[in-house]
């Protein structure tokens, strides 16, 4: 059953030159995990937001975003906020940023399903017990306040919260690049426990290719605003097919990737202000033809793989580049 | 008949056989309240040399960085840049602008230590000002300007204007601005998108290459860590589990903790829940 399906969708921001997003496709099942990869301005924090209706200031939308098959875009306020406490729940990056540091964290936990009157205040502590205990937690971190844990401690409650609602999807944007990496190993292994518990659906949106690799389903690549290339994790990162997810590749500082000089992406993504007309990799791109600066490419299935798509007018050649490499 | 014994002398690399010593840490001790937050940690970086320090989150490597460079006292122990010990605080200006020369610091996030008003070319002009008040300042700032890849048009620009790999670059631009004998880059490219991590990295290789620069590269990043530095020592609660060559370390860690470290790293096959029992194990 697919849980989140996003088609054409574009988003638009007052005084820019392009579209923000730019024609995103996305689907998460149920039970599955997909992420969704790029750099700093790629737009995939946008896109992740979009799904709770969290839209910027003046921003002007097309095509759709459904959650179990209700659009987003066109919700009401009231339904917004079911859909928030309810359907689908967001774990952010910075547990300290997002969780009010003088309330105590029962408050936090049982906040959203007391709201929407689906709990009363007794019901609810005792699902916040619950929820705690499934993320390894016991049920005095209830009375404790946001200062009294730690870090790791403090994102299991966010995700113990994101669970009150029983949600059908799950959003963690970055929800483990502000911690330690044996803690994110913790993290990783409890979403995947609780997923698999659950048959949540979840969105993992990282900018780290090797983790995204690592725990994932299927992974997307955003680029400028676009899904520049989509399909299983493993062959993604084996073969990738667009030249972006290839120099990504070769950019990240890995453990079994030979020592010396990494091959550095040069240049920088194209800003709002900037009008493009083709390929938005083009300029960084090293088999970038006049043809990719003239005309965008699809986001196309590629031949005799499965579940993979890449929008570029040379993917059989990035598939030799990397291969020669 | 060729002299064997000459030749022999000959490095095939054309490297030094044995380089000097740039840095010394001995017996490094750090309390706050009752946490040991630095617990006789010594290590020693050779001239041109990049020594790696990793750790988490109250491992004591920020704090070993800060005390090497100045911005905090240790209780006990000695830091010697070129034998001369750093640790005796000795006032006056002089001398302040003599331990400003032997080590200089580049931070996680160069917007928090960048002067918001000041243009790049003045923020490095002040700097050679203070430090060197005689030299050709207008040929040094272009000069330091090429070193990281930038030009005319960044000295003017405000660092908002810049991005954050620029801005990251007048961070190293006003740090070579001293000519200092060891750098410490605190997590300089943790924040940094991976294809402008890049291009850093490799900014970096270049920069110690040329100028035989010491670097002390505290990080968490094991990627990292294996890309630029020669060796490494890694830290937990306060000191050091393991130290070595880079490359020794990371193929045959001995340490328990150097291995969860490792196989904490996220790739293809990766089993979180194997690292986190580990992990609870330790």
């Amino acid at each position: 059953m697919t849980i989140l399906d996003i088609q054409a969708y574009r988003l638009r921001l007052p005084d820019t030159a392009r579209p923000v997003l730019d024609g995103v496709d996305l689907t998460v099942r149920a039970g599955e995990t997909v992420a969704l990869v790029g750099e700093s301005g790629s737009g995939k924090s946008l896109t992740s937001r979009s799904v709770l209706g969290l839209l910027p200031d003046g921003a002007t939308t097309g095509g759709t975003v459904r959650v179990n098959g209700e659009d987003v875009l066109t919700m009401t306020p009231e339904r917004l906020r079911d859909l928030r406490t309810g359907t689908a729940a967001m774990v952010f990056q910075d547990p300290r940023a997002a969780i009010n540091p003088l309330r105590r964290l029962g408050d936090f936990l049982t906040e959203s399903v007391r709201l929407n009157g689906r709990l009363a205040a007794a019901a609810a502590a005792e699902r916040a017990a619950e929820m705690l205990d499934a993320v390894g937690l016991p049920a005095a971190v209830l009375d404790r306040y946001p200062g009294q844990v730690s870090g790791g401690m403090l994102q299991r409650v966010m995700i113990a919260a994101a669970l009150m609602g029983d949600p059908a999807l799950i959003l963690a944007d970055e929800p483990t690049t502000a911690l330690d990496v044996t803690t994110q190993a913790e993290v990783v292994a409890l979403l995947g426990d609780l997923q698999e518990r659950f048959g949540t659906g979840l969105l993992f949106v990282t900018h780290d290719l090797g983790l995204a690799a690592a725990i994932s389903d299927r992974v997307s690549v955003m680029y400028a605003g676009r899904i520049v290339e989509t399909g299983p994790a493993e062959d993604l990162f084996d073969r990738p097919r667009h030249p972006y997810t290839a120099a990504l590749l070769a950019s990240t500082p890995r453990l079994d990737a030979p020592q010396g000089r990494l091959a550095a992406i040069e240049g920088r993504p194209p800003g709002l202000r900037e009008e493009l007309t083709g390929c938005p990799f083009a300029p960084r791109c090293p088999i970038a033809t006049e043809l990719c600066t003239e005309q965008a490419p699809a986001l196309l299935s590629i031949e005799a793989e499965p579940g993979r798509r890449t929008a570029c007018h040379h993917s059989d050649r990035t598939g030799e580049g990397s291969a020669d490499a | 008949m060729p002299d064997l014994n000459q030749e022999d002398a000959v490095d095939p690399k054309g490297a030094p056989a044995v380089r000097r010593t740039v840095l010394e840490v001995v017996g490094l001790h750090r309390a706050f309240g009752g946490v040991r937050a630095v617990d006789d940690v010594s290590f020693t970086l050779a001239e041109g040399g990049s020594l790696g320090i990793v750790g988490e989150s109250g491992s004591g490597k920020t704090t070993t960085a800060r005390i090497v460079v100045g911005l905090e006292r240790a209780d006990a122990g000695q830091v010697l840049v070129h034998r001369r010990d750093r640790t005796e605080h000795r006032r006056g200006r002089a001398h302040r602008l003599a331990r400003a020369r032997e080590v200089q610091l580049v931070f996680q996030d160069p917007y928090l230590s960048l002067d918001p008003r000041t243009t790049v070319g003045a923020a490095l002009r002040e700097t050679l000002r203070l430090h060197f008040p005689d030299a050709d300042h207008p040929r040094r700032i272009a000069e330091l300007l090429d070193q990281v890849g930038l030009g005319e048009r960044e000295a003017d620009a405000l660092p908002r204007q810049l991005s954050g790999g620029q801005r990251q670059r007048v961070a190293i631009a006003r740090a070579l601005a001293v000519e200092p004998a060891v750098l410490v880059l605190d997590e300089a490219v943790a924040a940094l998108d991976v294809s402008v991590q890049a291009q850093i990295l490799n900014l970096l290789a270049d920069i110690r290459a040329r100028t035989g620069i010491g670097y002390l590269f505290i990080t968490h990043d094991l990627g990292v860590v294996r890309c630029v530095t020669d060796d490494v020592v890694v830290m937990r609660h306060g000191r050091i589990v393991e130290s070595g060559p880079t490359t020794e370390v990371l193929a045959h860690p001995q340490h328990d903790y150097t291995r969860l470290l490792l196989d904490s790293v996220p790739r293809p096959g990766w089993d979180p829940r194997s690292i986190a029992a580990a992990r609870r194990a330790l």
